[in-house]
Order: structure tokens, then C-alpha cells, then sequence
């Protein structure tokens, strides 16, 4: 990214408030989000990761406070979810390849220029399943890359994920790592994961947020400049050993206080 | 030998029907029930062949398939339009769903005395309170097919920006879709009950369940059992039919 508007945040939150059967989660909490980053979210359990996440998503109200992406209100701003339950988030009545294109159908967009698109993404994920299949057929990868590709099939300005890794096994985490890496590369989307694995958390990230237990603040904002793409053998690199002691440091830090 | 194996599985399901026939057997050889009460599956059989191929039974059979199909025409199109609209709205399907219940859990036999007194006896009286009983089946799967919609897939949908009417169309109907399947096929069996006792108790000229009253009333044992069969044989195809039709429709049923 260049020019002046690369500085500008993407999105940002301002006096964010919201409480849980009366007790406050988030008091007037703010936060920057970079332009074209990958954000990892991570802190203690029950801090409201997920909560902070999918009110940004608009998935959970907020009971005050301001969210913009660029000035611009939720409603006027494509975004893309992948939810850690792949299983649930695709639709079973239809092909992957139309769970695909059905967000992009549902916008409008001609049946050609459909086609383009989710051959653009086949390409890009360099797929080698049969995406004609029910997404029931699928293993647990598959759906997870099926996911991902809905989600940024309208090219989203901004993409979450949610606890993407949980339900995979170390060989489905390697692969999508690496394919969520090249999406970025590729479309410069802004991203915002959710981890509970601190590895995780740290790999994919340009920033790691750190979370203090409720009520919520920002614990700290940890910035990890490692160059992409990180393969994954950079998780034995100095660098990433230096973020990941520090990150843990904190974060037991946040668990004692 | 994965041949042998594969023909003994497949004979498998004659194995209950073979035993139930040996037992009835056994019964009359060794006298346990007088053959005045029960004939002998043979001659029975012979009886249900001739009654089939000769169309005696026919125009009772097709009465009774006229009967139940319209009733459960009725209740589809009335219980699943109502069923998914109370579904979408928790709050309105808690505000009736007292005297759903209470109904639905009415045997709806019991409600023929009031239904003669609306209806009179009539051809019209015995499908009115098969598709009653059968409607309520219909509404209460419909609803809550779409009530258990998966909250994910709902929310995905949202997030993609989607209208409301798409969310309802696309997500929460398709969704509805295998419950409601589960609650046709109740549904059907259930007319098809309710049809039979109608025409045993509403006064009636045609139908298995009059022909199965008629043949009790003068002894015809034989017919008896031959029309209870039938009966049987009909309620077991309509059945299998809504499994086969359910398999090919609602392909993710079950595995997603």
C-alpha cells in the first residue's frame, strides 16, 4: 500500500460500550484497526474476544458507541465472516461451487461474471477437490477452503474469522494458513482473527491485540513485522520465538491481574 | 462367497414376514385359535390374491387412497404456509402453541361426534377430520423446522448482506425443508388412520374401513384379514414412498 490514505486506519471504534446481565464487558473502549493488516485477537478466556469481533461484524449490538469502516457505516461496507463451524455456515442443498457463487448471485452480479470469479478463486486456492460435491461430502479442510472462498467471493474490504483453525487438524492448518496468506497477498483484504492458540495467533499476524480479562482493555498492541510469506518453519525463527515469548508474557501477565 | 453374502443380506427382510406366517401357522395346526376366528395363511392369501385380481376390492381400495391423498392435500397446503410463517416468528408460535399441543395430542378420533355435527355424514366429514389431524402434524414439523434453523447458516446469510425475504427464502425454508418432510410422512400415516376409523363409524358406503367393519359384522373372516392386509399393504407403500421421494429431495438430510 501507498500514498497518504495507507496511513489512515481502516477501521476504527470509538467509545464502544457493552455488557453482559448488567455486568460490563467493554466500558468505553477504542481501537484502531490498520489498512490491509491481518489482526489477531487474542487474551484470557471470557474476555470477549469473539464479542468484540462479531460486534465489529455486527453480529452483536453494541449498546453505545461508533464503528466505522473509512468513515462509512456497517451497512454501506461489504464484509466477509468465516465462522469456526464450517459445518453449520454452509449451505447443504447446494453444490460448494454454488455456496460459493451464492453470495455474488444474491448481489445481482450476471452468471458469466459469476463463473469468472469463482474460477479466479479455484485458482487462486489452487483447488483440487470437486467443488460440483455437497459440501457434506467434503472433508473438514475442504469445507473450512470452501468457507474461506465464500467470504471473499464479493471481495470484502474487511474479513473475519473466527476461531478458523479449531475444529482442523495440523495438516488442514498448514494448508490454510498458507492459502489465507496468498488471499491477503493477492487482495490486500483487511483481516481480524479470533485464535485461542497463541501460535496461531502470532503467524498469520501483522499485529497481535492483546486483551486484559472483563472488563476489557487493551492489554497491548504488539506489532510483528516478520516478511510474508512466512512459511512454516519461520514458527522456529528468532523473530517469531521473540513476538511469541512476548505475547505469552503478557498474556500470563493479564491472567494473574 | 461376497455374493452369498450379499443375496443373504438382501433376504434378510423376508425373515420377520416368513416367522409371523409360521406362527399364524402354528397357531391354527395346534388349535390355540379356533380357524372360525382366524382362517389359515394360505387360504387367506389365496383370498387376498383373488380379491386383488379379480378388482373386487379395487373400488374400496381407491376410496380410501381418494380419501386419505385429499385429506393430506388439504393439510399440506394449509399446515406448511402456516407452519413456516408461525416458525419465523418465535413469539407467535408461543402464543398458539397451547392449543397446538393441545390438539395435536387429542386422538382425533374423538373429535368425530363433533365433526358429524358440523359436517353431517358425508364423503366431505370424513376428510375434513383426517386433514384436522393430519394438518396439525404438517403445521407443528413445519414450524419448528424453521424455529431450529441452524443459527450460523441464518447468520451467514446476513453477514453477505442479503435481504430479509432471501434470508427467509434461500436459509430458514430450505432448512425447514427436513423437518417438514419428517412431519408429511407422520402426516400422511396419520390420515390414513383417521380415514379408516371415519369410514368404520361415519356411515359409509365405500372405503377399507368399512369394508373391513361390513366383513367383521357378517363373519367373513377371510375378508376380514384380506382387507386389513390391504389396509396395511397401503399405509406401508405410502410410507416407503415419502422415504423414497425424501431421499431424493432432501439429500442432506441427516448429514449436515
Amino acid at each position: 500500500m501507498n500514498g497518504p490514505a495507507a496511513n489512515l486506519p481502516h477501521v476504527t471504534i470509538r467509545g464502544l460500550c457493552k455488557s453482559f446481565a448488567g455486568s460490563p464487558l467493554y466500558t468505553d473502549f477504542s481501537l484502531d484497526l490498520p489498512r490491509g493488516e491481518i489482526v489477531s485477537i487474542f487474551g484470557p478466556n471470557g474476555c470477549g474476544k469473539s464479542t468484540l469481533m462479531n460486534m465489529i461484524a455486527g453480529l452483536v449490538p453494541l449498546d453505545a458507541g461508533e464503528i466505522l469502516f473509512d468513515g462509512k457505516t456497517l451497512k454501506q461496507t461489504d464484509i466477509g465472516y468465516v465462522f469456526q463451524n464450517y459445518r453449520d455456515a454452509l449451505f447443504p442443498w447446494i453444490s460448494a461451487w454454488d455456496n460459493i457463487a451464492y453470495p455474488l448471485r444474491r448481489k445481482g452480479m450476471k452468471e458469466a461474471q459469476v463463473r469468472e470469479r469463482v474460477d479466479e478463486l479455484v485458482k487462486l486456492f489452487e483447488i483440487r477437490f470437486d467443488l460440483k460435491r455437497y459440501p457434506y461430502e467434503l472433508s473438514g479442510g475442504q469445507m473450512q477452503t470452501v468457507c474461506i472462498m465464500r467470504a471473499l467471493a464479493p471481495r470484502p474490504e474487511v474479513m473475519f474469522l473466527d476461531e478458523p483453525f479449531s475444529a482442523l487438524d495440523f495438516e488442514m492448518t498448514l494448508f490454510i494458513r498458507e492459502k489465507l496468506q496468498e488471499a491477503h497477498l493477492a487482495t490486500g483484504v483487511t483481516m481480524v482473527i479470533v485464535s485461542h492458540d497463541l501460535e496461531d495467533a502470532v503467524f498469520l499476524a501483522d499485529h497481535i491485540l492483546l486483551l486484559t480479562r472483563r472488563p476489557t482493555r487493551i492489554a497491548e498492541f504488539v506489532p510483528f513485522e516478520m516478511p510474508r510469506p512466512r512459511v512454516p518453519e519461520a514458527v522456529s525463527d528468532e523473530r517469531f520465538v521473540k513476538v511469541k515469548a512476548h505475547t505469552l508474557e503478557v498474556f500470563r501477565r493479564e491472567m494473574k491481574a | 462367497m461376497f455374493a452369498s453374502r450379499l443375496m443373504d443380506r438382501r433376504l434378510l427382510p423376508l425373515i420377520g414376514p416368513l416367522l409371523l406366517f409360521g406362527l399364524w401357522e402354528l397357531v391354527i395346526s395346534a388349535r390355540w385359535i379356533k380357524p372360525v376366528l382366524l382362517p389359515p395363511p394360505g387360504e387367506t392369501l389365496a383370498y387376498l390374491w383373488g380379491a386383488v385380481t379379480s378388482g373386487a376390492i379395487l373400488p374400496d381400495l381407491l376410496s380410501t387412497l381418494y380419501r386419505t391423498l385429499a385429506a393430506f392435500g388439504i393439510a399440506v397446503l394449509i399446515g406448511v404456509p402456516l407452519g413456516v410463517l408461525l416458525g419465523s416468528s418465535e413469539l407467535a408460535y408461543r402464543s398458539v402453541e397451547f392449543v397446538i399441543d393441545f390438539f395435536r395430542s387429542t386422538p382425533s378420533s374423538a373429535l368425530i361426534p363433533l365433526f358429524m355435527l358440523i359436517f353431517g355424514i358425508t364423503d366431505i366429514n370424513k376428510i375434513a377430520i383426517a386433514s384436522f389431524g393430519a394438518m396439525l402434524i404438517v403445521l407443528f414439523n413445519s414450524a419448528y423446522g424453521v424455529m431450529n434453523a441452524k443459527k450460523t447458516r441464518v447468520m451467514a446469510a446476513q453477514i453477505m448482506g442479503v435481504s430479509r425475504w432471501h434470508v427467509f427464502k434461500d436459509v430458514l425454508l430450505m432448512e425447514s425443508l427436513a423437518q417438514t418432510f419428517v412431519g408429511l410422512r407422520s402426516a400422511v400415516s396419520m390420515a390414513l388412520v383417521i380415514v379408516i376409523v371415519a369410514e368404520m363409524f361415519i356411515g359409509s358406503e365405500t372405503g377399507l374401513g368399512h369394508r373391513i367393519i361390513d366383513a367383521q359384522q357378517v363373519f367373513n373372516v377371510k375378508d376380514m384379514y384380506t382387507s386389513i392386509l390391504v389396509t396395511g399393504a397401503l399405509g406401508y407403500l405410502l410410507n416407503l414412498a415419502f422415504l423414497l421421494v425424501e431421499k431424493k429431495l432432501i439429500h442432506w438430510s441427516g448429514k449436515a
